[in-house]
Order: C-alpha cells, then sequence, then structure tokens
C-alpha cells in the first residue's frame, strides 16, 4: 500500500468518523429545513435560503445602528440630544429601499409559486382522504389503479405514547412516524396528489415533497410531486384535527419504477385474497387475532386499548350494553356510526367489522364470548 | 389651575368599599380594575403554558391526555389575546387617554363601567367548559369548524364568550373614539396628539370593523351546531373553509388591534429616555394608518395552504409583503429618534428596546412566512409559533410592561424600585429568547404544533424551550413584587417623573387628581407632544 493510499484512508477514516460525529449532533439539535428529494423542495429551500440571509443581512444593519445609538448616545457618556425630529430625503430612502428589497423576494417567490401549482401532466395520480385519525389512500390510475387502504400509527408507537406508558420513546426508531401500511410511490414520476377529509380538516405533509396542503371535507385540493431519490420519508398531519392529531403520521416509501409495478401487483392480489375472505366461514381465533389488529388502529384512539373509554367523552366498550347485546344493534352503530361515532361502512370491509366485532366481544368482562362472521356483516349493510 | 383641581377633589362624591370599584365611573379606577383584570389572566393564563411546557418537557404522555393537552393550548390563547393583552390595552388607554387629551375623564363614563364588568363574566363562562361534559374547547382559538362543533356542552358557553367579549371591547372603542373625537383641550389638534392616542384611535376603529365579523362567524357556528343550518357543512351544502375567510378577516386586523397600542406606548417611552422629539411624527400616524388599512386585504396569508388559486395566492402574499414597508419605516422611525439621543436606560426603556429588536425579529419571521411558497413548508409548524410568540411576548407584552413601569410613579405617586425592575427586565429577556428562538429551529426542521407529545429528534430542544418558558414564568412574578412595593410606598414622585417628560399627563401632579383635567389646559405648538 502506497503512502499516498495511506494518507487517503487515514484522511477518509477522520473524515467519516467527523461527519458521525458532527451528524450526531446535529442529529440532537436540527436546526433547519430539509433540503428535499423534489425540484419542487429544492426551488423552496433556496429560496427559504435566499430570504433568510436578506433578512439577516438587514437585522445586522438595523440591529447594528440601534447598538451603535445605544452604546455611543447615552447620557452616561456626556452625549448631549440632538434635536432634530424630521427628515424627507432620510424618509423617503426607507421607504423606497424596502419597497425594491421586496420586489426582487418577489420575483423568485413568483416564479417558484407558479411552478408549483402546475399540477397537469401527471402520470399518476394518489388520493390522500384524511380520517380522524388515519389517512386513506386510493390509487386512482395507473398500475396500481383500484389499491385502496388505510394507514395508521404503528401498534408498537400507539402503545409507547400511551400516559405513562412505560415505554421510553427514545427506544423506539422514529418514534410517532411509524404506520401500519406505508404510501408507496414510483420515483422519476409526476405523480398528482389530490387531498381530502372524511370528517374533519386534516393537513398532508411530508416536508421532504417541500409542501404540505389541507385535506378539506368537501374540497378536493390538487398538487403535485416528482421524487428523484429512493427513500423512506416521513411526516405528519399539521392541521390540528381532534385529541389524536399528533398520533397521525405519514410514511411515504419512494422506491424505482420496476419495485412499484411489483408492489401494485401484491397489493392487488391481497385485496381479491381480502374479498374472498369475506364469503367463506371464519374460525373464532382467526377473528379474534384479525380483531385485536384492527382494533388498535382504528377504535382504541378513543375507546383505549384497555376498552374504558375516557369519561366524558368516549363510552367504554368494557361491559357496555351495546357489546354485550344483540349482534345485529353492534353490527347496525359499526356500519353506520352515530354522534362522534364514525361510520365504518366505507373504511373496513365485512371481514374487518366481523373481527373486531368478536374482539370486542370476547375481550376484558364483557360477557357474551360469541361470534360475528363475515356475512353476518353483510346482511347488515 | 391647581387650585381648582384641588377644589374640585374636596367635592367628589366617590364611593367608598367595594361600590367604589362595583359602580365606578371614573377612568382611572376603570382602568386600574382592567389592569389588574389583565394580570390575574395574564397568570392564569400563563399556568396553562406551563402545563404546556411540562407535557412537553420530554417525548411521551406523563401529566395530561391528548384531549386536555388540546384544551391547553385552546384555552390558553384565548385567555391571554382576549384576557390578557386586550384588556391590557384597554386599561392603559382608559388611564392615559384623558389624561394626555386634557380631558376630565372618558366621554362615556357608565358604558366604560359596563364594558369592564362583562369582563369577569365572560371569562367565567369560558373557564366553567373545564368542569363540563366533554371539557373545555380543543379545536383550537381558531375555532375552525368542523372540529369545534364536535366540542361537549362547552360549545355555546365559548360562543357566548366570544360575543360577551366583542361587545365589550365594541362598547370600550366606541368610548375612546368618542372622547378623543369630543373632549380634546383647546389647541390638541389631530396632528398634536401623542402617538399612544393616536394608536389607539386607529385600534379603536380596527375593534369596530373586526369584533362584529367575529360576532357574525361564531354565531353562524352556533345555528349550524343547534339550529340545523349549515354555513360550514359541506354535507349540506356549506364550506368549511368559509369559516377560516371570515375569521381571519376578524383575525388579522386583530393582530394589529393587539399590536397598535404597544407601539403607541414605546412611541412615547423612546423619545423621553433619549430626551429628543420623537422622529418623523406624521410619517408615523401615516405608517400606522397604512397598517391597519392593509390588515384588512392579507388575511388569507393565515390559510396559504387551505388550497386557494394561483391568483388569490399572489394577491395576499403581495398585500402581505406590502406591509413591511409602512412597519420598517415606523423602525427605522424609532431609531432615529435614538439616534444622537441623550439615552438613559430605566426600566421603561430597556422594554422599548426590547421591542424594537424582538418586534423587529418576529417581523423578519413574518415576512418569510409571507412569501407563500416557503409558507407550504412553514406553515402550521413551530416556526409560527416562534413568529407570533415573538411579536405577542417580547413585541407587545413588553411594550405594555413598558408602559406599565413608565406611568406606574404617575399612577401611584411613588418611583418603583429601578433595581427591581431591571431584574424584571433582565429575568424576562433572557427566559424568552430561550423560550422562544429554539422554536424556529424545532419548525424548520418539521415539529409541527399543537401535539402533545413528538418525535424524539427534538427532545433536547424541548426541554430548553421549557427551561425557559418556566424561567419566564418566574420571573414574572418581579412585576408583581415591584407593583406591590410601589403602591405600598416609595420615593415621591415629581409631576415631571421622568427627566425628559413631554405631554399633557406630566403636568398634572403624581399621583393625579380624581377628575384629571375639570380645566382645560391650553396646548400650543410648544406645549403639544410632538
Amino acid at each position: 500500500m502506497s503512502v499516498d493510499k495511506l494518507k487517503q484512508a487515514v484522511f477518509g477514516l477522520v473524515a467519516v468518523s467527523l461527519f458521525l460525529v458532527s451528524g450526531a449532533v446535529l442529529a440532537e439539535y436540527p436546526l433547519n429545513l430539509t433540503e428535499g428529494v423534489t425540484p419542487t423542495s429544492q426551488k423552496v429551500y433556496e429560496l427559504h435560503m435566499a430570504i433568510l440571509y436578506i433578512v439577516t443581512a438587514i437585522g445586522i444593519a438595523v440591529f447594528g445602528v440601534m447598538a451603535w445609538s445605544i452604546f455611543y448616545h447615552r447620557k452616561s457618556k456626556g452625549a448631549v440630544a440632538a434635536q432634530f425630529h424630521h427628515s424627507t430625503a432620510a424618509e423617503i430612502t426607507w421607504t423606497v429601499i424596502p419597497i425594491l428589497i421586496l420586489v426582487g423576494m418577489a420575483i423568485p417567490a413568483t416564479k417558484t409559486l407558479v411552478f408549483m401549482e402546475k399540477t397537469g401532466g401527471a402520470d399518476m395520480t394518489l388520493k390522500v382522504t384524511g380520517y380522524q385519525w388515519k389517512w386513506k389512500y386510493d390509487y386512482l390510475d395507473g398500475e396500481g389503479e383500484g389499491i385502496s387502504f388505510f394507514s395508521a400509527l404503528s401498534e408498537r408507537d400507539y402503545e409507547a405514547s400511551q400516559k405513562n406508558s412505560g415505554i421510553d420513546p427514545s427506544t423506539i426508531e422514529n418514534y410517532l412516524r411509524n404506520v401500519n401500511n406505508p404510501v408507496v410511490l414510483p420515483v422519476d414520476t409526476k405523480i398528482r396528489i389530490l387531498t381530502t377529509a372524511a370528517d374533519v380538516i386534516h393537513a398532508w405533509w411530508v416536508p421532504a415533497l417541500g409542501w404540505k396542503r389541507d385535506a378539506v371535507p368537501g374540497y378536493i385540493n390538487d398538487n403535485w410531486t416528482y421524487i428523484e431519490e429512493p427513500g423512506v420519508y416521513r411526516g405528519k398531519c399539521t392541521e390540528l384535527c381532534g385529541q389524536n392529531h399528533g398520533f397521525m403520521p405519514i410514511v411515504l416509501h419512494a422506491v424505482s419504477k420496476e419495485e412499484y409495478s411489483v408492489w401494485a401487483e401484491e397489493q392487488k392480489s391481497l385485496q381479491l385474497a381480502a374479498a374472498d375472505g369475506a364469503s367463506r366461514e371464519w374460525s373464532k381465533d382467526e377473528l379474534l387475532e384479525k380483531g385485536k389488529s384492527i382494533y388498535s388502529a382504528n377504535c382504541a384512539s378513543c375507546h383505549q386499548a384497555d376498552g374504558n373509554g375516557i369519561e366524558g367523552l368516549f363510552p367504554a366498550l368494557n361491559g357496555s350494553g351495546i357489546v354485550n347485546g344483540p349482534q345485529k344493534d353492534m353490527i347496525n352503530l359499526l356500519l353506520n356510526g352515530k354522534n362522534l361515532m364514525p361510520a365504518f361502512k366505507d373504511q373496513l370491509n365485512d371481514t374487518d367489522i366481523a373481527a373486531v366485532i368478536t374482539h370486542e366481544r370476547n375481550s376484558w368482562e364483557n360477557t357474551v364470548k360469541d361470534v360475528v362472521q363475515p356475512s353476518d356483516v353483510k346482511a347488515g349493510r | 389651575m391647581g387650585e381648582a383641581v384641588i377644589h374640585e377633589d374636596h367635592h367628589d362624591h366617590k364611593p367608598t368599599g367595594i361600590g367604589r370599584w362595583l359602580f365606578s365611573t371614573n377612568h382611572k379606577d376603570i382602568g386600574t380594575m382592567y389592569l389588574v383584570f389583565s394580570l390575574i389572566m395574564f397568570f392564569i393564563g400563563g399556568a396553562m403554558a406551563m402545563v404546556i411546557r411540562a407535557e412537553l418537557f420530554q417525548p411521551g404522555l406523563q401529566f395530561v391526555d391528548p384531549q386536555f393537552y388540546n384544551s391547553m393550548t385552546t384555552v390558553h390563547a384565548l385567555v391571554m389575546i382576549f384576557g390578557a393583552v386586550m384588556p391590557a390595552g384597554v386599561g392603559l388607554a382608559n388611564w392615559m387617554i384623558p389624561m394626555m387629551i386634557g380631558a376630565p375623564d372618558m366621554a362615556m363614563p357608565r358604558m366604560n363601567n359596563m364594558s369592564f364588568w362583562i369582563l369577569p363574566f365572560a371569562f367565567t363562562l369560558l373557564l366553567s367548559t373545564f368542569f363540563m361534559q366533554g371539557g373545555a374547547p380543543a379545536g383550537g382559538w381558531t375555532m375552525y369548524p368542523p372540529l369545534v362543533l364536535q366540542l361537549g356542552d362547552g360549545f355555546p358557553f365559548l360562543i357566548f364568550a366570544v360575543h360577551f367579549l366583542g361587545i365589550s371591547s365594541i362598547m370600550g372603542a366606541i368610548n375612546i373614539i368618542a372622547t378623543v373625537f369630543n373632549m380634546r383641550a383647546p389647541g390638541m389638534t389631530f396632528m398634536r396628539l401623542p402617538l399612544f392616542v393616536w394608536t389607539w384611535i386607529i385600534t379603536a376603529f380596527l375593534l369596530i370593523a373586526a369584533m362584529p365579523v367575529l360576532a357574525g362567524a361564531v354565531t353562524m357556528l352556533l345555528t349550524d351546531r343547534f339550529f340545523g343550518t349549515a354555513f360550514f357543512d359541506a354535507a349540506g351544502g356549506g364550506d368549511p373553509v368559509l369559516f377560516q375567510h371570515i375569521f381571519w378577516f376578524f383575525g388579522h386586523p386583530e393582530v394589529y388591534i393587539l399590536v397598535l397600542p404597544s407601539f403607541g406606548i414605546i412611541s412615547q417611552i423612546i423619545p423621553t429616555f433619549a430626551r429628543k422629539p420623537l422622529f418623523g411624527y406624521a410619517s408615523m400616524v401615516y405608517a400606522t394608518a397604512s397598517i391597519a388599512f392593509l390588515s384588512f386585504f392579507v388575511w388569507a396569508h393565515h390559510m396559504f395552504t387551505v388550497g386557494m388559486p394561483l391568483a388569490g395566492e399572489l394577491f395576499f402574499m403581495y398585500a402581505t409583503m406590502a406591509i413591511a414597508v409602512p412597519t420598517g419605516v415606523k423602525v427605522f422611525n424609532w431609531t432615529a429618534t435614538m439616534w444622537r439621543g441623550s439615552m438613559t436606560f430605566e426600566t421603561p426603556m430597556l422594554f422599548a428596546i426590547g421591542v424594537l429588536f424582538m418586534f423587529t425579529l418576529g417581523g423578519f419571521s413574518g415576512l418569510m412566512m409571507g412569501i407563500t411558497p416557503v409558507d407550504f413548508q412553514y406553515h402550521d409548524t413551530y416556526f409560527i409559533v416562534a413568529h407570533f410568540h415573538y411579536v405577542l411576548v417580547p413585541g407587545i407584552v413588553f411594550g405594555i410592561l413598558g408602559g406599565v413601569y413608565y406611568w406606574l410613579p404617575k399612577w401611584t405617586g411613588h418611583m418603583y424600585d429601578e433595581t427591581l425592575g431591571k431584574w424584571h427586565f433582565w429575568a424576562s429577556t433572557i427566559s424568552v429568547n430561550v423560550l422562544f428562538f429554539p422554536m424556529h429551529f424545532i419548525g424548520l426542521a418539521g415539529m409541527p404544533r399543537r401535539i402533545p407529545d413528538y418525535s424524539t429528534q427534538f427532545t433536547d430542544w424541548n426541554m430548553i424551550i421549557s427551561i425557559g418558558g418556566f424561567g419566564f414564568g418566574l420571573s414574572q412574578l418581579f412585576l408583581v413584587w415591584v407593583v406591590i412595593k410601589c403602591i405600598r410606598g416609595g420615593k415621591k414622585a415629581s409631576n415631571e417623573v421622568w427627566e425628559g417628560a413631554q405631554g399633557l399627563e406630566f403636568t398634572l401632579p403624581s399621583p393625579p387628581p380624581f377628575h384629571s383635567f375639570t380645566t382645560p389646559p391650553i396646548v400650543t405648538n410648544a406645549t403639544a407632544h410632538s
């Protein structure tokens, strides 16, 4: 090994370890906007930095004058007050100069905005619907046409985020930024993203894409993105949407076009299998297993993991008259909702509803312990 | 004139005991009640902020449930805006405007009494919701539907509390306008009015224009909930975004309702302690009026991400950027007032300089958020929490505190404890920056606002922020200490109080007589404030 190569190796090692150390420090104290992975996010980042530099320069100038004055024009230094109180020239100057600076900012800002609003010519369309407190993704066209699923906070994060859960959040990687079903999108594709909501207003934000947009019931907002690098990008709901607003993250897997095709085929066959499942008889164990995960993704945020609800807000399922009452009434309530209880008929399929009802009727201190089949739910629709 | 004042004082039939306060029609007593009420609400709202910062001290939920956390952020904002800052501004206006324009009292003393006494009832309604089925409001102080309609039994109480607060503010505003337009001393022309009076006239017009809009919006919420209307319900042909447009048509002028009195106060303080006349009096008046006018055309910058046509986004971006021009003029004028002055740094001046630096900082982040494409990243993150707290706390609360220190010797007749005042300023200034500055960083790095728990990369900054928060909360105890000490005694204050003080209020004795000017003073160019 030549000396040069050794030098290179040592230098590389030092550089990497410095980078790791500084990386670790910066991870503890994040400071700035992400540059992101889309043309939009890069333009936004550049604009952000440019304006930040401009206002910093203005700040240094203005605060500098103030500081100079505070330091030198003080009575204790024998300063005698001048009595001037007007200068038309000065006032015109400090009106015109800010106007020029603002115009200088407005030009690139306008260009970026026009660029961001060009939603036409997309290769595929994803519809994002906000629910209290999860996201629904519908693939409207292309290879993924017909794929539709909900994406909620992962079970482990949910358990750790319970009050005094005893689980240290720092032991969970990407705490509160994990979901059960991530949304998968191809890279190098112009994707139109529609946002809307089913109940209250939410906002869909993945910082790496460079924008957020409200999801408003009754509105469909259109946006677009073009992801340039494969990777996992995480985001959050950013419009207050009720008690679990802080607990409905977004996880986006950007994959190559080939991987996306494979994923889309897989999803479609899974959905076919699920549809098949609705027509057969399920064993109690199968239903209980499925029901538990449906419960934690859809019910536990209000009715709580222990089924005891929150007094005055969300009724207990543990020992509840409805859960221990006739199956028909309970199926009807889940399908059609009541007051704050959402209607689940469009959110969950027959198997899911049968499973979660079976789970609830067999859990905690509930006494009925019977089984509800997908066919019973189908009959209730 | 002095004799006449003393003579009149003998004939005052002011009730004693509790009646003096309940039935008061005196601008000073009502002003005092407003200020004391504001201080109490400042501590109630502050206690809620302490709950928020305790919960956010580390990730995971330790103290409160998410729903209660949301109530804390919602009611903290309502209490601080409508209970602490606005009444403090009205309290200062009540105390000072008659004295500054050479009037004996406010134009409508009984209405003055009523506009104050509505406040305790309104806040009883609001705070009682904590004990109701469904809890206190938790949908944000902005009350966006459909979320706000999910509130339990507290919902109508929230709506009626807002109605009462609006009625109180409108009555206060009418009173101030009537007083300034009709009761100025001879020679006190509009362009001789002290800047504090000017900023308050403009604020009063903003209040009259904006508060009925808020009342209308919340009434529509009420009928949507109870009477089957669907103003904001998409399923019934309504529009949830309509509420946001109406709300922010009130909400943006409201921002200036909060900040203009603070601008007025520091325009009084800086010339006094620089011993130099205010620079550019006329341009200050015009800049304030332009800011107020423009404030009606920028509302949608609070909702850039809601989904608007490109033309709308561009219009609101340009209009928002335009507000930076008159605001800049004001900052430059204050700086020019200090320039080549002969400055001393008593507590009021320290707070005024604090406003100058830190309000400007909040203005910079405000300008950044006015740029629509980058606001798509900033919106609803801690970056905006940092921005509006910089504007509201070191921008507005510091202005009010400066005003309190500036006029406290005039009110009580005693000088306050300067050492304690300086402690209050420095403790507040250091802690407020530890509290709010790092919020810029975590906001940019992706932490949304209004969340009770957060991802672990934000842990360290949140701890620092919470420490700053507790420090700022504790620092305010200095204020209580200084005020109580000053009321109980201290060095006798002269009429002028401050070496460089100008203006009619400083021609009266300290404390001033019960009816400020029973014989109107004659104001000439030489004795006018500017």
